[in-house]
């Protein structure tokens, strides 16, 4: 930066797209939720406590909206004059949208999170001093802050249910903020294993928590800069672009058929997870 | 009627001034009795959330942001006016600052001092505090320099430290006297070493003037960008409510506002309960509310752009929130704060309240408990309606905890003020010599001034 440019215009004090601050080579780690597929069952939520030791609050704290859902099945209905209009659900699985210019990241004031080389929004517990800004600045609302030291709260974990804690996570004490890593921790396995074969992971050999369970199918999660990828295709399929904040298909006179969307795009955080449009009528 | 009796002789301005360090109004001890009460609660309300975690404080996702963040803000604001007194004022020649600029500045002190709390009390983790300082590691770990929040550290650092040096220096002459006219005693000591060996030779106030008047110029810019700083914590943000571009000089003026409307308090207190009536005067009183009018106003009109850029920047979401802000579950604090805000400094407006003290210490309450509304009005009801509906929270209220500690807040600041205003000079007696001297300069022509020790 010069005092010229500054001076000139300052639209090119910004060298490139935001989505170009991290190589994403060779991957960069997308998702598309079918909501179509989706009938809100919350196993994708149930096994994500499993995967990643979420603490399990109780039935007070959870009142008090403290609860630890890194995955959430959102619901939504029409107040449409029906008997009972939330027969209508329709259903929102929300998780971190692992955002590339995302705005919890230039908030926090000691780079807790980051944005890591194949396109995830990084948390480093052992860095955060708890100031919660970041949660602040997220427009989805999908972090979630450790308001009380759960590992040794009573009833979190029982005393035989220690067994049951995933080893490859860390447990979170009092005062740190966590959210969805899109399962890092089996994302590193399989980016090792494949390091050490000379290859890159390959299409299915490695599954989010969430997408494993979910028994529609309707979660699909995989490497977008892989042209054999399901996520990739989809996307392709869909016409929506990682980098741009509105899409072009949108902009076309009389609107388009295509179902693929990202959440708020229009906040220029460039979301990695496009969601499908559902076409069904209700859910049930 | 003149802002400060013309015929008051230097000695007597010596006396009444160290008066005020021996023997105040029973008053006194029962603010400081009940400012230890509220510190202590606040106090306890900490150890226990510190202990439990911030969950105590019945914060959730979304509302990660409570009254903590709102008060640090209220208290940051009313530093300001001390030095739009001492400093600006200074600058500006207004002679009339004289009396009571010592106490305003140390207002400004002890509100940073109070606000700084805030940012440790509202911490996750209070005990890895240090790593939002950017000390050198080895392994080069830097905080985050992109963050409005390290700003804010910096800043409120940078003006506290400075303001703390330009209420010391400002001090010296004064410490002097005290030192002279002290029994031996651990004050006398304490006097003695803080006075820095001040004789009042030619050259010591040569280069005492110019000391002062260096930080004082190095202070006005930099209480304007503190308070534009902790601004951009809400304006850098992209949150509904908060992404607002005139949030820094709504800000500043919000500070200036509320800092004036804690000076005419102050005043009333200092002015009973030190038996100051001599030196902060009526006329100059009525100098200060003229002056909290005016910003007021100016508080008011940036609030009307406020609103005004909100309605028709046609985007929805922030609509959509300041509907919520007048109707919502906020609308009795937010509608409060309009009135406390805007309604009721028009009684300065009237010139028989302009000296009447117990409707100014009542409206002075008023507006300053209007000020914190507004901070609170800032902060939180952004996070109970952000972007779309699952992210909406309208019900959570704070817990007694989060009461207790801004409570308490309130208590830590009133204990440090008090004991400085009998510790220190509060009036600062060299400057209202210089006052009386420049106002008095006729009547020596005329031979018709009282005998004193000049």
């Amino acid at each position: 930066m010069s005092v010229t440019n500054l001076l000139d215009n300052w639209a090119a004090v910004r060298h490139f797209h935001p989505i170009d601050d991290k190589p994403h080579d060779p991957y960069k780690w997308a998702m598309a939720i079918d909501l179509d597929a989706c009938i809100g069952c919350n196993a994708c939520a149930v096994a994500c406590y499993a995967e990643n030791n979420l603490p399990v609050v109780g039935r007070e704290k959870f009142k008090h909206g403290q609860v630890m859902h890194w995955m959430r099945i959102e619901r939504y209905w029409e107040e449409d004059g029906r008997d009972f209009p939330d027969q209508g659900f329709q259903f929102l699985p929300m998780m971190c949208q692992q955002c590339e210019a995302a705005p919890c990241e230039t908030v926090c004031p000691v780079g807790a999170t980051n944005h890591t080389q194949d396109g995830l929004n990084s948390q480093i517990y052992n860095r955060c001093i708890g100031s919660r800004y970041c949660s602040a600045n997220c427009p989805f609302k999908v972090r979630y802050f450790n308001w009380y030291d759960y590992p040794t709260t009573e009833n979190v974990w029982p005393a035989e249910m220690n067994y049951q804690l995933n080893p490859d996570v860390t447990v979170r004490g009092k005062g740190v903020m966590e959210k969805c890593t899109f399962c890092v921790q089996r994302l590193r396995a399989a980016e090792v294993t494949a390091k050490g074969e000379g290859r890159i992971v390959r299409e299915g050999e490695v599954q989010t928590a969430c997408q494993q369970s979910c028994p529609t199918g309707a979660i699909s999660f995989g490497n977008l800069v892989d042209p054999e990828s399901r996520v990739h295709k989809q996307w392709q399929a869909q016409q929506v672009d990682l980098d741009k904040d509105a899409q072009e298909k949108n902009q076309k006179e009389g609107g388009t058929d295509l179902r693929g969307y990202r959440i708020l795009e229009e906040l220029r955080s460039y979301p990695s997870v496009m969601y499908l449009e559902r076409v069904r009528e209700s859910a049930v | 009627m003149k802002d400060i009796r013309e015929d008051i002789a230097w000695a007597k301005i010596n006396q009444d001034v160290m008066k005020s360090l021996e023997n105040p109004r029973p008053l006194y001890w029962v603010i400081l009795f009940f400012a230890v009460l509220a510190f202590g609660i606040g106090i306890g309300c900490e150890v226990y959330q510190y202990q439990m975690g911030m969950g105590v404080a019945n914060l959730d996702n979304p509302h990660v942001w409570g009254l903590y963040i709102a008060t640090f803000i209220f208290w940051i604001g009313m530093s300001h006016s001390g030095t739009l007194l001492s400093a600006i004022l200074h600058l500006m020649h207004a002679d009339w600052r004289k009396p009571i600029y010592r106490f305003a500045e140390a207002m400004t002190t002890f509100s940073l001092m109070t606000a700084g709390l805030f940012v440790m009390v509202h911490l996750g983790r209070l005990w890895q505090f240090y790593y939002a300082v950017p000390y050198p590691n080895e392994r080069w770990v830097w905080p985050n320099f992109q963050s409005p929040l390290l700003w804010d550290a910096m800043a409120i650092f940078t003006y506290l430290s400075s303001s703390v040096l330009f209420l010391f220096v400002g001090m010296i002459p004064d410490l002097a006297i005290a030192r002279d006219n002290m029994q031996s005693g651990w004050r006398r000591k304490l006097y003695t070493l803080l006075a820095l060996g001040w004789e009042g030779t030619d050259r010591q106030w040569r280069n005492f003037r110019v000391t002062y008047l260096t930080i004082a110029c190095f202070l006005i810019p930099l209480a304007v960008s503190v308070h534009s700083i902790v601004a951009s914590d809400f304006g850098m943000s992209q949150q509904p409510g908060w992404h607002v571009t005139s949030f820094p000089p709504y800000f500043v003026a919000g500070a200036l506002y509320s800092g004036c409307a804690a000076i005419i308090t102050l005043f009333i207190i200092l002015r009973y309960v030190f038996k100051f009536e001599e030196y902060m005067t009526l006329p100059i009183l009525k100098k200060i509310v003229r002056l909290t009018f005016a910003i007021a106003m100016v508080w008011t009109y940036l609030n009307c752009v406020e609103f005004a850029s909100v309605w028709y920047s046609h985007d929805a979401v922030s609509k959509d929130l300041l509907i919520q802000k007048m109707t919502g579950p906020y609308a009795p604090f937010w509608w409060a704060m309009i009135f406390c805000g805007s309604i009721v400094p028009l009684i300065f407006a009237i010139k028989r309240f302009q000296t009447n003290i117990p409707v100014l210490f009542a409206t002075s309450l008023l507006l300053n408990l209007g000020m914190w509304l507004e901070r609170w009005m800032i902060v939180s009801p952004t996070f109970s309606h952000g972007y779309y509906p699952w992210t909406w929270d309208h019900d959570q209220w704070p817990s007694m905890i989060q009461w207790g500690i801004v409570f308490g807040s309130f208590g830590w600041f009133t204990l440090l003020f008090m004991v400085f205003c009998k510790m220190f000079p509060s009036v600062s007696m060299y400057e209202v010599k210089e006052m009386v001297y420049h106002r008095s300069l006729h009547l020596k022509q005329n031979g018709t001034v009282e005998q004193g020790v000049h």
